[in-house]
């Protein structure tokens, strides 16, 4: 660890600039809001369903889409292939495209003319203006932080502990879910986390997708748009504090799993 | 037991050609060669971990080239212990019982038969990641040996350790051949290769360029390279008496520094560290004999020159010394090394 004194002042000045535009609009918004408003509108219906249902989707979505994300990522830290670096480079598309234009693609995709779409249908099921949908438009912006942290966990595995394993006597299925897995785990929740994070904070993908049921970040944009900067705020404040206990909570919850298996 | 036949694989930077190597039940084979030559990947063509470009593997007479890695009935142990972190000591050793139809009694019997083997037993509750490089190795030993392999691959497992810990991880080693298991010991070290094995195979730009007895390879070098890599050939097997004695071959006394207080061990003597004479010099050597000249081998930069003194010793000198003082074969010479230049493997 370097000493403190050792930090040019310059550094020290430079980095608590940054420090202040990061608090600065946020500390003005919750000084802004007084706490009856608080109050008023975290008993708000309106806010209280949409919270609940961007908690409830993007969790789902988190998990749901973690079932096909952690074995990806596991093949990608583990095998080598030709095109490796350009399926890299696809999984991380989301995070360069502008979200509205991830919104308009998604749209394509689910909409009743497309393949999907018409497969959905005949199941009496749109995904256009449905949770489903939110949930598919959530997904595509946040898989990349997921994929992309748990190939780094599978990569930091040394490849002898499962090649141990393996002469050990244990299936290739067993070595994943006994060594590589558990190993990777700290990573993996991290991206857990990361993903479950950036899907409640999704606004762009998804108000193509489904203005309604109104996820909180579209409520936002909604009070906004129809009643002013006054109205707006008062539901970000409460939004901002909920997401910021969801993500204290699992850093917490990450941490101490990493401090008991350490 | 086991058998390679003509394995060839290229990877990288190296490769392995055509190496054919066969074992015996209960052997205790060591193939020796520089680092990165590519002993690893013999092994883990073994195991099954890489597939050979082609050759075949034999265990018990039937092939394995292409069996299930879990098939194989041999064990790797790493050079790193490969002892999963995330596990604790017993949970280690247990973890090729898991799934086997054998009740939790008798695993626990096994893991305390192994534990006990290895001297672990006082650490099967303890988390792995606080234990020292020779733990990690007994824990990596007795999960390997509760498995029940035919045949032990060990990959340089006492490269790791301060020669503290060599000694009692050396007489483990002796102690599971003993038990009948068949172990190949791939290394660097030709002390690690003179202390524990009986077959010794040099590996050499992807080739195996001597196998045989260990004294064979060591005493009679099959060319340079392995001369120089093995660079020992006084070695022998001694009985030592507690005032610093030791009797080579039961017959010819010498004076050693046996700080240790070593029983029976091998000993070793650079032909370097040894001088040779016409007269007996008086110096600080405490061990003078009178030999006779059996031959002289001309090398490169040096010669060999092996004398007789009731054992035969190799000693290195010089052109310019041959020349100098006109040994010969055949005639008598004085040979003088100080006992602090023989090194002692228990």
């Amino acid at each position: 660890m370097i000493n403190n004194r050792n930090t040019p002042i310059l550094f020290v000045l430079f980095g608590g600039l940054i420090l202040l535009f990061i608090i600065s609009p946020l500390l003005s918004m919750f000084l802004a809001t007084t706490p009856l408003q608080l109050f008023e509108t975290s008993k708000d219906p309106e806010v209280v369903n949409s919270i609940w249902l961007t908690l409830r989707v993007s969790f789902l979505a988190t998990l749901f889409f973690a079932i096909g994300a952690i074995p990806l990522a596991y093949f990608l830290a583990r095998t080598k292939f030709k095109f490796k670096k350009l399926v890299n480079g696809i999984i991380d598309l989301p995070i360069v495209i502008p979200h509205s234009a991830a919104g308009i693609a998604i749209l394509g995709f689910i909409s009743r003319d497309s393949v999907l779409g018409k497969v959905a249908s005949s199941l009496g099921l749109n995904f256009v203006g449905h949770p489903v949908g939110i949930a598919l438009a959530m997904a595509f912006v946040s898989i990349p932080f997921l994929i992309n942290a748990a190939r780094d966990g599978f990569e930091s595995v040394p490849i002898k502990l499962e090649k141990t394993a393996l002469n050990l006597g244990a299936s290739p299925v067993r070595v994943f879910f006994t060594i590589s897995f558990p190993l990777a785990w700290k990573n993996i929740l991290s991206g857990l986390i990361m993903m479950f994070a950036r899907g409640l904070s999704e606004f762009g993908a998804v108000v193509i997708v489904a203005y309604h049921p109104m996820i909180t970040p579209v409520l936002i944009f909604e009070r906004f748009g129809a009643f002013g900067l006054k109205y707006a705020r008062p539901v970000s404040v409460v939004f901002i504090i909920v997401c910021l206990v969801f993500f204290i909570f699992l850093r917490t919850l990450s941490k101490e799993k990493h401090t008991n298996n350490a | 037991m086991l058998k390679l036949k003509d394995i060839s694989i290229k990877l990288g930077d190296f490769q392995l050609r055509k190496i054919n190597l066969e074992l015996n039940k209960g052997d205790y084979y060591v193939l020796l060669g520089k680092s990165g030559v590519g002993k690893t990947v013999l092994l883990e063509i073994i195991a099954g971990l890489i597939k050979p470009d082609s050759g075949n593997v034999f265990m018990n007479n039937t092939e394995i080239t292409n069996e299930k890695i879990q098939n194989r009935k041999v064990g790797i142990v790493f050079q790193d212990y490969s002892v999963f972190p995330h596990l604790n000591v017993k949970q280690n050793i247990a973890y090729s019982l898991k799934g086997k139809k054998i009740t939790n009694s008798k695993k626990e019997v096994l893991i305390n038969q192994y534990a006990g083997l290895t001297n672990i037993t006082h650490l099967l509750d303890r988390n792995t990641q606080n234990l020292s490089g020779g733990e990690l190795q007994r824990v990596a030993l007795a999960r390997m040996l509760v498995s029940k392999p035919e045949c032990l691959l060990l990959d340089e497992p006492l490269a790791s350790l301060d020669i503290q810990l060599k000694g009692g991880l050396r007489n483990l080693l002796r102690q599971i051949n003993q038990s009948g298991v068949t172990i190949l010991h791939v290394t660097h070290d030709y002390e690690e290769a003179i202390a524990l094995s009986d077959k010794v195979a040099v590996i050499h730009e992807g080739e195996i360029v001597q196998r045989g007895s260990t004294k064979e390879v060591f005493q009679k070098p099959a060319n340079e390279f392995v001369a120089n890599f093995t660079g020992i050939k006084n070695f022998f097997l001694a009985d030592f008496s507690p005032i610093n004695n030791a009797k080579i071959n039961g017959t010819l006394e010498i004076n050693v520094s046996n700080k240790d207080q070593i029983k029976n061990g091998k000993i070793i003597i650079r032909g370097e560290e040894i001088i040779l004479s016409n007269e007996k010099m008086e110096s600080s050597a405490t061990n003078n004999f009178k030999g006779k000249i059996k031959q002289i081998i001309p090398y490169l930069t040096n010669h060999e020159i092996i004398v007789d003194i009731g054992i035969d010793l190799t000693v290195v000198i010089s052109e310019e010394s041959l020349q100098k003082f006109k040994f010969s074969e055949n005639s008598e010479v004085w040979v003088s090394f100080k006992s602090t230049a023989i090194k002692i493997i228990p």
